[in-house]
């Protein structure tokens, strides 16, 4: 199928289409711990709003969510759950490390926080911020959509 | 799941059960419940036997990073307490270590604090309120309340440099006086707050969904909530009128003239009720603290405990080896213990601190109010249903910083 | 400050309480391990003290012949006033009576005191980690334990 002419422009075009399609209809999956969670709460609400961007409506459920918003600090004792939650996800799935604590522990150094989720998970964006302010993350927002609409799609078979 | 599988892992919940219930776990990651919490309920039916709440999945150690810092270095890490209303943790910690030293603030500083944990107490209490509207399907009233909480952060942001962990606090004052045109925007924001609240009891007080849902569920008698260890906002609904606040003054407290509100049965709707009507009487402190704030210093003379100036600093050498020795060896505080408590929003929030002469501290324990309330969910929960959990669970304001520390 | 009260409790237990003083407005009753209980059960019932606050433990690793400090804080919403209690533990016989047949709330406290320090609640035997997880080994707020020595549950990948 790759040796016919003009397949390369077919594959990128169609990346192109499914980019486009999948950046501005993001499902997040909030899972809040800490007082990130405030900051998230303020950012999805009116004064600054992630509904302009398509990412307005969590769903709380692994199965039906393609952003797992990690927000928060994550213990020990909640790492086997956000394997889990993580594993629990559909491809194509992307993971925002939310907050200094999600990236890198925070100013928690000590025997119970996680040094950082992506000890545990692959991360895509990392936000800075303790906590973060509502622009960062809409910056945010706006860099992983830039993100995921120049990567591949493959869609039907491994290469198209 | 298996029922003698379960049996092995968990004996004690399934000690008494029989074959026909249901175990349920309302895990913690779950989108009506507020912070990582864990219940483990047996159904019957409908109708909930017996819980058993785990808490701990936010412990992020506070008490051993705070044996490890200086008295000022823990600061920050008690913002993170009870993260909602952070300036209260704030001036809580300060008052013990103050307490202890035997340092005496200024009028001006006294009467700051207090207007500012009133402030911040509002946006705890708004932050409560929107949730439990919010998980019960008002989403309108969250989103007024939310906008109004907006607004206090960006104005404390103003004052403090950041919107939600201020770390404000220094021992023996505050870290800056107020900026210009502070006061004015105050008076604003206190009555865009009381615009939007006005419209919120319009749309919730009377509704019929919500009588529904909240009146009658989770109740809670006085001496249950006695015995379980409760206070704050879920003691006085259920009519008892206990508060910190008028029964043993601090901070400027004895000045101000305000009343303590009490619920009649102690359900979810008085909790919801004695929260706005504590909104509304914060609301009325601070306008009297902003009337009665003292003119005059606001830290205190002399750089025993507060960092010099920076000017002085970088011209004199005793200013310079003050700053140096307060920061890399921490304010000396005589060995000794002290426990003081503040009001917080959720109840009685005290710092028992122990030292050993040095600037380093040697222990530091939270009293959690958020963490003995949850040891005590467990009599709200039972006997109801399963969907009254939301509202029950809501009101209890559980914060995960400060119940897993 | 109620005085009246503070020398009515301390001729009443002086019998069992070692040393008693009074410091930031608060009465502090230093006792043994064995007379403890009785001293709550008469303040809950004599003097009022219906609200346990708090219960922690101190760690004086070889500062002190007896490692362990248990400290108690009860409130009284009647007469509203505080008394601390401390009863001095060594680390061989860590052990001490269980208040959760006066008190409710000392269930969690005392879980947390002892996955914290390992001191031992006689009477209590639902001793299960509450903040920790199962697996954790050792008593992190012990002086001894390493603030960085992490136990994770799920392997680190890098």
């Amino acid at each position: 199928m790759n040796n016919l002419p003009g397949m390369e422009y077919l594959t990128t075009r169609k990346d192109e289409f499914v980019g486009w399609a999948r950046k501005f209809s993001l499902f997040p999956y909030p899972f809040v711990t800490a007082c990130c969670g405030m900051e998230f709460m303020s950012v999805s609400s009116t004064l600054y709003d992630t509904d302009r961007f398509g990412a307005a409506l969590p769903r709380f459920s692994p199965r039906q969510a393609d952003l797992l918003m990690v927000v928060g600090t994550i213990s020990h004792k909640q790492a086997p759950i956000i394997k889990k939650v993580y594993d629990q996800m559909c491809d194509p799935k992307w993971v925002i490390a939310f907050g200094a604590c999600a990236t890198s522990g925070g100013f928690y150094r000590n025997y119970s926080a996680v040094q950082g989720v992506d000890k545990i998970i692959p991360v895509d964006i990392y936000i800075p911020g303790c906590p973060p302010r509502p622009e960062m993350v809409i910056d945010a927002i706006i860099k992983l959509q830039e993100k995921i609409a120049k990567s591949k799609h493959p869609i039907v078979t491994e290469n198209f | 799941m298996n029922f003698e599988k379960v049996k092995a892992i968990i004996p004690s919940i399934t000690k008494g059960s029989t074959e026909d219930s249901v175990i349920i776990n309302l895990g913690p990651s779950h989108p009506a419940t507020h912070g990582t919490i864990q219940i483990i309920a047996e159904l019957e039916g409908e109708t909930i036997k017996r819980t058993d709440i785990h808490c701990g999945y936010l412990h992020r150690g506070f008490e051993k990073e705070a044996e490890a810092h200086t008295w000022h270095g823990v600061i920050p890490y008690t913002d993170r307490l009870n993260y909602c209303s952070g300036l209260i943790n704030n001036f809580a910690y300060a008052d013990t270590v103050e307490t202890l030293i035997g340092l005496q603030i200024t009028p001006r500083c006294l009467y700051l604090r207090t207007l500012l944990s009133e402030y911040s107490r509002l946006a705890d209490h708004l932050t409560c309120v929107a949730a439990i509207l919010m998980e019960l399907g008002a989403m309108t009233a969250f989103l007024y309340l939310i906008t109004i909480r907006d607004y206090i952060y960006e104005h404390l942001n103003h004052l403090t440099g950041a919107r939600l962990t201020y770390s404000y606090v220094r021992i023996g004052g505050v870290a800056n006086d107020l900026p210009e045109g502070w006061l004015i925007r105050l008076e604003e924001i206190l009555q865009f707050y009381e615009n939007y609240v006005e419209k919120v009891h319009k749309l919730v007080d009377r509704n019929r969904i919500f009588i529904d849902r909240t009146r009658n569920t989770g109740v809670l008698s006085t001496t249950d909530a006695l015995h379980w260890g409760f206070t704050g906002p879920i003691l006085r609904s259920t009519g008892a009128k206990h508060d910190l606040r008028k029964d043993n003054p601090y901070l400027a407290y004895a000045d101000l003239d305000f009343e303590v509100p009490t619920g009649i049965k102690g359900d979810n709707y008085d909790r919801y009720y004695v929260r706005m009507r504590e909104m509304d009487e914060s609301v009325h402190m601070i306008r009297q603290c902003a009337k009665k704030l003292p003119s005059g210093p606001i830290n205190l003379e002399g750089h025993k405990y507060m960092l010099p100036p920076k000017e002085l600093v970088y011209k004199e050498i005793e200013s310079l080896i003050n700053h140096f020795k307060i920061i890399m060896e921490g304010p000396i505080v005589p060995s000794g213990d002290c426990y003081r408590a503040h009001e917080g929003a959720n109840g009685e929030l005290g710092f028992y601190i122990v030292s050993d002469g040095s600037g380093v501290p040697y222990k530091i324990h939270v009293r959690a109010p958020s963490f003995i309330h949850v040891g005590g969910a467990h009599i709200m929960l039972q006997g109801g249903q399963l969907a009254d959990v939301v509202p029950t669970f809501g009101s209890l304001n559980m914060i995960g910083g400060e119940c897993d520390r | 400050m109620d005085f009246e009260l503070f020398k009515a409790i301390k001729k009443e237990l002086i019998n069992e309480v070692t040393e008693s003083r009074l410091t930031h407005g608060i009465l502090e009753l230093k006792m043994s391990a064995e007379n403890f209980f009785g001293v709550v059960s008469k303040l809950k019932t004599s003097f009022d003290f219906n609200l346990l606050l708090d219960l922690t433990a101190i760690d004086y690793l070889k500062q002190k012949e007896e490692r362990f400090d248990v400290i108690y804080h009860l409130y009284s919403t009647l007469h509203l006033v505080r008394v601390r209690l401390k009863i001095s533990l060594s680390e061989e016989n860590a052990k001490i009576t269980t208040l959760t047949t006066l008190y409710g709330s000392a269930n969690f406290m005392e879980r947390e005191c002892h996955e914290m320090y390992g001191i031992d609640f006689v009477g209590n035997d639902d001793l299960r980690p509450i903040l920790l997880y199962n697996g954790f080994e050792g008593y992190p707020l012990r002086k001894d334990y390493p603030i960085e020595k992490e136990q994770p549950l799920v392997p680190y990948i890098k």
